[in-house]
């Protein structure tokens, strides 16, 4: 019998606000332990919680770019449990009246595109951080980030594969870094996520009892260990086993997920409405305001590179998947007269250097006219393409202007016939097994000349010229 | 001249004409601190020395313009005070040294308030006679066999004993006004939104007010000036028109209409209270207001209702004392639940654990609707109950308290009867409304007396009412006899 696997998702994001959500302390990453704290994000008593007007806005930018509706009316609950990072014992979140409901993200997936369902977005205050020291019988806390604000984002039960999960998380970030709410920033922990994953028998409507993933440090992890979950689904219900309904915690160095708690064990959470803060109520013309600082999202960027740069449906989604690297191919259009030239470019040479060296596109030192710069070199015949790239390379390394690289390396390309003619004589007459081969019809000889041709001259020979030449003397 | 016995505007006269000096107040009252704390066991907390220091600064400025300057104020020991111990009258924050002022705090000390000290209460606000406090009990100064009243039994205690001015104290479901009964004081619960309430230790935060204890009605008017005013810190703090609250100060109920609501003079109310509600009722017709009587149907539920609406919050406020970061943690624990377990163990006091049960029943799964939520629904219907009558009436009068205060372990076992000595303040908490207890009388030499309930925001009615009351009303000129 075959099975569906059904995944949902719970993201958490850390919102880029410069106070925290119910406090004025800093929100900022890795100041000393405790150092961002004040009575109130500490739990002292007698403090009350003041809702910052910045993360709602901000939450309420990412359920528009969500495609959420946002509550008229919305409230803050109280989640309650004991845990030493959890100062007053409970936790500032949204229960039933979430801030925002009913979004949806587009994944592509095989070449068609898929709409995931957002149950519910809703802003809520984050947790302090326990400091585990090797050895010791104790464990330290530090609630600096404690009341930093943060939206949960809950996927409808949509998503059929652990591939179309990790789409959709990517696409999640790739909105939320472009409205610059978040940095999404998994390693820092600025977004988190728990999985829940069930499989059912093909055909059948009913959910199977699902279980919850929890500790996924990274999308890849989240992938695997939904490859993990789901094969270790599968094979029970094949064997006739049932599923326990569970949490169960992904441990990255094994590679397999363990129980964590089973739904008997699940926390009690108490919730009701927080006395201490008034229910918010949205007014329609400030979502209207925030509407219009909205961006162009990379849906809709991408449908613009295909229309209007022509570029294939593959470039213009790789492109516009970082909105930096969107922007710096846009400045780099804006200089240039072929689009796809440049997307050329970016997709393969400045990508894969990237790639190689693990670095981000803001990272890179040279300017948007630097490589236009190069790609005039290219079109006025200073340089070859091949040359090119290693211009390109020098110029992605040192941040140097091509123009000074070709000069100083010497790379301007033979366009002078005479000096090319007496190098191709050069070639053939230490080559002559190849020319006899050539002349007695191998095709392929000729190319090795060229090659040889071009080793003399350190590839800097026009190519169409070098071909010309060669013919002549060979004829 | 008796400068402990002095009231704000009294002692404020004084202080302007220069007869007397702050430093000769404060130093009255510590003597007469000296004299009687030892049988009331008003306050938890003393704070002479840096009281002594202050007056001296202030007597230096000789600027006493603000009617507070240079007085000397207890307050209830859940208010924060900056560097002044603040324990709740538990065990368990029996060490905690606030880093912060509350709001209401700042306030008074922005006029020059000088805080003698911080004064007993039941423990975390949760009872009606500060027997619950886990430190000791305090005694009523009219009779030192009976209880003053609680929560805020030190503060109504220390200022009918002359160990203070005047206080602060909190109300949640009458912690002011039914222990300013018991001790023949006045005391005033704002309406819910007009003090802030940062730097007050929530026992119930939908229901907690800081309000006023004063030895006359002018006191609780000019204090009520000082502390009011929405504050940035407190989400719940009402922005309304600031007033002046003295302006109310004149002898003049003419065209008041009053409903005396029938529920809150029933069986379990003792006849003097009785008629002490309906001799004022014919005190204000003399005066030229119009009394009736009227019927809050659902006040029955209130009382029950916010049994289970206070623990509830209760057991989310209180949940933080967890001894991980301040207060006291028990000394041998064997791993975190074990620590969490032995500290709040050890640290809360009987009362407190009850309510901390009771409010995490009523949230817990599958209860939620049946508690919570019901009790919710009574409080919106007690509250328009209230709105009804205030839609024909100007004030409502009642009894503050079914009796007068009743002796010390009377009903330490009983806490069902003890949590009825609140049923006629209740309902007031409930609704977020404002009301006052001014003394109207004796019963068997024990002060009783009446409570005067307003629509939101109208303390200024209320304090009209009470003011003429308190002129026309010809009370003996008693004092608790305490040498």
């Amino acid at each position: 019998m075959g099975y569906e696997t059904i995944i949902g998702l719970e993201v958490h994001v850390e919102l880029l606000t410069k106070s925290k959500v119910f406090c004025g302390c800093s929100t900022e990453f890795g100041g000393d332990v405790n150092t961002h704290c004040c009575p109130v994000c500490l739990g002292m008593p007698g403090v009350l919680p003041v809702t910052n007007k910045k993360a709602v806005e901000y939450a309420i930018k990412a359920a528009l770019a969500l495609n959420c509706e946002i509550a008229e009316y919305s409230k803050f609950d109280r989640k309650n449990y004991f845990y030493p990072d959890l100062p007053k014992a409970y936790q500032i979140s949204q229960y039933d009246m979430p801030l925002a409901r009913k979004g949806y993200i587009e994944i592509e997936i095989d070449g068609k595109i898929k709409r995931i369902g957002i149950n519910r977005l809703h802003l809520e205050e984050d947790a302090g951080k326990l400091i585990h020291e090797e050895g010791k019988n104790y464990s330290l806390v530090d609630l600096n980030r404690t009341g930093v604000p943060l939206i949960e984002i809950v996927s409808e039960p949509d998503l059929r594969s652990p591939e179309e999960a990790w789409l959709y998380l990517n696409k999640l970030k790739t909105i939320l870094q472009y409205i610059e709410v978040s940095d999404c920033k998994m390693e820092e922990g600025s977004l988190r996520c728990d999985v829940n994953i069930s499989l059912r028998p093909l055909g059948s409507e009913k959910f199977g009892k699902k279980v919850e993933i929890k500790n996924l440090g990274s999308f890849k992890a989240v992938k695997r260990a939904l490859e993990y979950e789901e094969k270790r689904q599968r094979e029970l219900l094949e064997q006739g086993y049932e599923i326990v309904q569970e949490t169960r915690r992904w441990d990255e160095a094994r590679g397999i997920t363990t129980s964590m708690r089973s739904k008997e064990e699940a926390h009690d959470y108490r919730y009701f409405p927080d006395p201490d803060l008034v229910p918010m109520v949205i007014d329609r013309k400030w979502v209207e305001e925030i509407k219009k600082t909205l961006p162009e999202l990379p849906d809709e960027k991408k449908k613009r590179y295909i229309k209007d740069f022509g570029l294939p449906e593959y470039d213009a989604s790789v492109i516009t998947s970082n909105k930096a690297l969107a922007r710096f191919y846009e400045e780099c259009v804006k200089l240039y007269h072929d689009p796809k030239t440049v997307s050329n470019w970016v997709m393969s040479e400045l990508l894969g250097l990237l790639n190689e060296k693990g670095m981000e596109i803001e990272e890179i030192i040279f300017k948007p006219e630097d490589l236009i710069k190069m790609l005039k070199l290219i079109d006025n015949g200073t340089i070859s393409g091949k040359i090119a790239k290693d211009v390109f390379k020098v110029m992605f390394e040192t941040g140097k202007d091509p123009e000074l690289i070709v000069k100083e390396k010497g790379l301007v390309q033979i366009t002078d016939e005479e000096e090319l003619r007496k190098i191709a004589q050069k070639v053939i007459n230490e080559n002559q097994k190849s020319v006899e081969d050539y002349k007695s019809g191998k095709e392929k000889a000729f190319g090795f000349l060229v090659g040889q041709l071009m080793k003399e001259t350190k590839g800097k020979a026009n190519p169409q010229l070098a071909n010309k030449v060669l013919k002549e003397l060979l004829s | 001249m008796k400068l402990y016995e002095l009231t704000i505007h009294e002692a404020n006269q004084l202080l302007k004409e220069g007869e007397i000096s702050s430093k000769d107040l404060i130093l009255s009252i510590i003597e007469r601190i000296k004299q009687v704390e030892g049988k009331i066991k008003a306050y938890v907390t003393l704070n002479e020395e840096e009281a002594i220091k202050n007056s001296e600064e202030i007597d230096k400025q000789k600027d006493f313009s603000n009617p507070l300057s240079g007085i000397p104020v207890a307050v209830k020991d859940n208010i924060c005070t900056y560097n002044l111990r603040t324990t709740c009258s538990s065990k368990i924050l029996e060490n905690f040294i606030p880093p912060y002022d509350a709001t209401v705090v700042k306030k008074l000390k922005v006029c020059n308030a000088v805080i003698i000290g911080k004064t007993n209460m039941d423990e975390f606000a949760m009872g009606s006679s500060t027997e619950n406090s886990a430190f000791f009990p305090t005694r009523n100064p009219w009779d030192l066999e009976r209880v003053p009243g609680g929560s805020s039994g030190g503060s109504a205690a220390a200022v009918a004993a002359g160990e203070c001015i005047y206080a602060l104290g909190s109300d949640t479901g009458g912690s002011i006004r039914q222990p300013a009964n018991y001790c023949g004081v006045v005391g005033l619960k704002p309406t819910y939104g007009r003090v802030s309430r940062y730097g007050l230790v929530a026992y119930a935060s939908s229901l907690d007010q800081i309000g006023p204890i004063t030895k006359d009605v002018t006191d609780c008017a000019i204090i009520l000036n000082y502390i009011c005013g929405w504050d940035e810190k407190d989400s719940t703090s009402a922005n309304v028109p600031e007033e002046d609250f003295t302006k109310s100060l004149v002898e003049d109920v003419r065209g008041l209409k009053i409903g005396i609501p029938k529920e809150y003079i029933d069986e379990g109310i003792e006849e003097d209270v009785k008629s002490a509600v309906f001799d004022a009722a014919k005190l204000f017709e003399d005066l030229g207001a119009k009394c009736e009587e009227i019927s809050l149907p659902h006040t029955e539920y209130a009382l029950w209702a916010y049994y289970i609406i206070a623990p509830a919050e209760a057991s989310s406020n209180l949940a933080r004392y967890d001894g991980i970061r301040y207060g006291v943690r028990a000394k041998n624990y064997d791993d975190l639940i074990d620590l969490y377990k032995k500290t709040r163990s050890e640290g809360f006091g009987a009362e407190v654990k009850r309510r901390i049960m009771l409010g995490t029943y009523a949230l817990s799964a599958g209860y939620y609707d049946a508690y919570y939520l019901k009790a919710q629904k009574v409080r919106t219907l007690v509250k328009r109950d209230f709105d009804k009558a205030f839609e024909k009436y100007d004030l409502i009068l009642s009894p503050t308290a079914p009796s007068a205060a009743f002796k010390i372990g009377e009903m330490v076992d009983d806490p069902l009867k003890m949590y009825m000595s609140d049923v006629c303040t209740i309902p007031v908490n409930m609704a977020g409304l404002p009301a006052i207890s001014i003394p109207a009388g004796f019963s068997n030499n024990l002060p009783i007396g009446i409570q005067l309930i307003g629509k939101a925001f109208d303390e200024k009615t209320i304090l009209r009412a009470a003011y003429t009351f308190e002129k026309a009303v010809a009370l003996e000129k008693r004092k608790p006899q305490l040498d």
